[in-house]
């Protein structure tokens, strides 16, 4: 069994060309979550922008958050619709609020059991999954329901 | 002060379509299918083609304004737009687009048009094959998101969960289309009726919402429509079809980056259509018969709910498949087979149909038929929606 969630072969996360997101994708490396959060009016804001929605502050910090979160929707895939998942079968995506990041979300897999039922709600904590042989490296964040 | 609405102020004079394919079964390019369905429309005015000067179109069309006007050797072309967005979530709002341009003087004779050739070009159904994805995509796709049905998939799931909605009435939407798509000739879909058992044991593209049958077809053709002066639509060849109102756009933050919408389980229109409703002068209890765009059913159910068509606490009770039948279903819905059963033509079948409606020659003609809503691309952003109705809604 692969060490990863899903198949090698997928599209690989980039903050290129214009690096917005760069912060980010360089704290997934370190096994740390980073939120953009305005220095201005305090708002979280996800994902990254160059401008706060709220008070249109180009000043944005990013902060890193608690890595635990609770499942807002989810879906389970059967059809594969791209040539990496033939032959996988069904996987877990579920859309995760961040209650200690103003409830911003994002969007991971459920580790585990394909099959396993997703209740909504359901408190879940991140899992980094690390592609370090990929060029150039990066990492996944995934997410397991909560013990 | 001049009031300022595109209410009555244009209408549709013409309605033509191609024979519709599935994906990759078209003998015709896609472009020669765009000039084939704005040739028939124009025939269908009896307006010669030299006399179009604008066209309107949305979804990236291929079919490119100049190219139009050149082969079709247009005398002038004075107005060329296309509606930001992927998907039809621009098909009314081309529509609306052309009124704006004739109904302010830009242009007399606008056709809002879609060709598209999937078997041609990328299909829908099939994500990426880059190897690198940046920007939003970067934070979905790299966890195998990538297809329109997974985009939208959570949304459908947190709305049925909401509201305690079930399967069944996703599948009154389906069945209601496959049923009207039984009797028209140029339904992909004809001689291939679906039953309840066939749709529930229909394989699972998405669980826990999207069976097979709730996932709109991939095909080849175009469709265009000629909208004009109200006053020139009296003197061709129909009835006309006024354009009643058009609303377009999405709602606060819909496109917020990485499912941060602050309304997320939305097809986008709950700002949009009381807009709609107040520019057609009319109540969601005046429409006679409904045209919504199914990418996939759960947009479809989302819609009619913020098109107050629908009450969320009465979908289950509503949405069954007797109600949306014509003639006699209280709210006919997608009444030549719509993108589930007559043809993906990104929405604008739709409009083709409703104009049928209005003119009262459509195969599965709705009783009631001075008004249709024709409701575009729900999910994506931006959206949009028009109201048409005939002569008696003015």
């Amino acid at each position: 069994m692969s060490e990863f969630y899903l198949p090698e072969g997928l599209p690989a996360p980039s903050s290129a060309p214009d690096g917005l997101a760069e912060p980010y994708w360089e704290g997934t490396r370190e096994g740390k979550l980073r939120i953009q959060k305005c220095r201005g009016c305090h708002a979280w804001q996800w994902g990254p922008e160059w401008i706060c929605h709220r008070c249109h502050s180009f000043d944005l910090a990013w902060e890193e958050v608690a890595d635990n979160g609770r499942i807002y929707s989810y879906q389970r895939p059967h059809h594969p619709v791209h040539k990496a998942l033939t032959g996988r079968g069904p996987y877990i995506a579920v859309l995760v609020e961040l209650p200690d990041a103003g409830n911003v979300r994002m969007i991971g897999n459920l580790i585990g059991d394909a099959q396993q039922k997703v209740t909504i709600g359901a408190k879940v904590t991140a899992v980094f999954e690390h592609h370090d042989n990929a060029t150039p490296p990066y990492t996944l964040v995934h997410w397991k329901v909560a013990d | 002060m001049v009031e300022r609405t595109l209410r009555g102020r244009t209408a549709i004079a013409g309605i033509g379509e191609t024979t519709y394919y599935k994906h990759g079964q078209s003998p015709d390019s896609e472009f020669k299918l765009a000039l084939q369905a704005i040739v028939k429309a124009c025939e269908d005015a009896g307006i010669s083609p030299h006399d179009i000067d604008g066209f309107a179109s949305y979804g990236n069309d291929r079919s490119e304004a100049g190219r139009l006007a050149a082969a079709l050797g247009i005398k002038e072309l004075r107005f060329s737009n296309m509606f930001w967005g992927g998907g039809g979530g621009g098909v009314c709002g081309a529509v609306g687009n052309a009124a704006a341009a004739v109904a302010t003087g830009m242009a007399d004779c606008v056709v809002a048009f879609r060709s598209l050739a999937q078997g041609q070009y990328a299909r829908y159904g099939r994500g990426t094959g880059a190897p690198l994805v940046a920007g939003d995509d970067s934070f979905i796709i790299p966890y195998g998101v990538m297809s329109p049905a997974q985009r939208f998939a959570m949304k459908v799931t947190r709305f049925m969960h909401d509201h305690g909605i079930r399967q069944e009435a996703l599948r009154a939407i389906s069945l209601a289309c496959y049923h009207h798509a039984q009797n028209n000739p140029n339904a992909v879909m004809r001689g291939r009726p679906l039953t309840e058992a066939a749709y529930d044991s229909s394989r699972w593209i998405i669980e826990p919402y999207f069976h097979l049958y709730d996932c709109c077809q991939e095909n080849d053709g175009a469709a265009a429509v000629i909208v004009v002066p109200a006053e020139r639509a009296k003197d061709t060849k129909h009835k006309p079809s006024y354009l009643l109102a058009c609303g377009q756009g999405c709602d606060h933050r819909s496109a917020a980056p990485v499912h941060n919408m602050p309304n997320y389980p939305s097809s986008h229109f709950r700002q949009i259509a009381p807009r709609l409703y107040e520019m057609a002068k009319l109540k969601p209890s005046d429409i006679g018969n409904v045209q919504c765009y199914e990418n996939f059913t759960g947009g479809v159910l989302m819609s009619l709910v913020e098109h107050g068509l629908v009450a969320a606490e009465q979908a289950n009770e509503v949405l069954v498949k007797e109600n949306l039948l014509a003639p006699n279903g209280r709210m006919p819905l997608n009444t030549s087979g719509g993108n589930l059963a007559e043809c993906y033509m990104h929405g604008l079948e739709l409009v083709i149909e409703a104009v049928r409606q209005i003119r009262g020659v459509a195969i599965n003609q709705a009783p009631r038929n001075d008004t249709s809503i024709i409701i575009g691309g729900p999910m994506v952003t931006p959206v949009s929606s028009i109201i048409l109705g005939s002569e008696a809604a003015l």
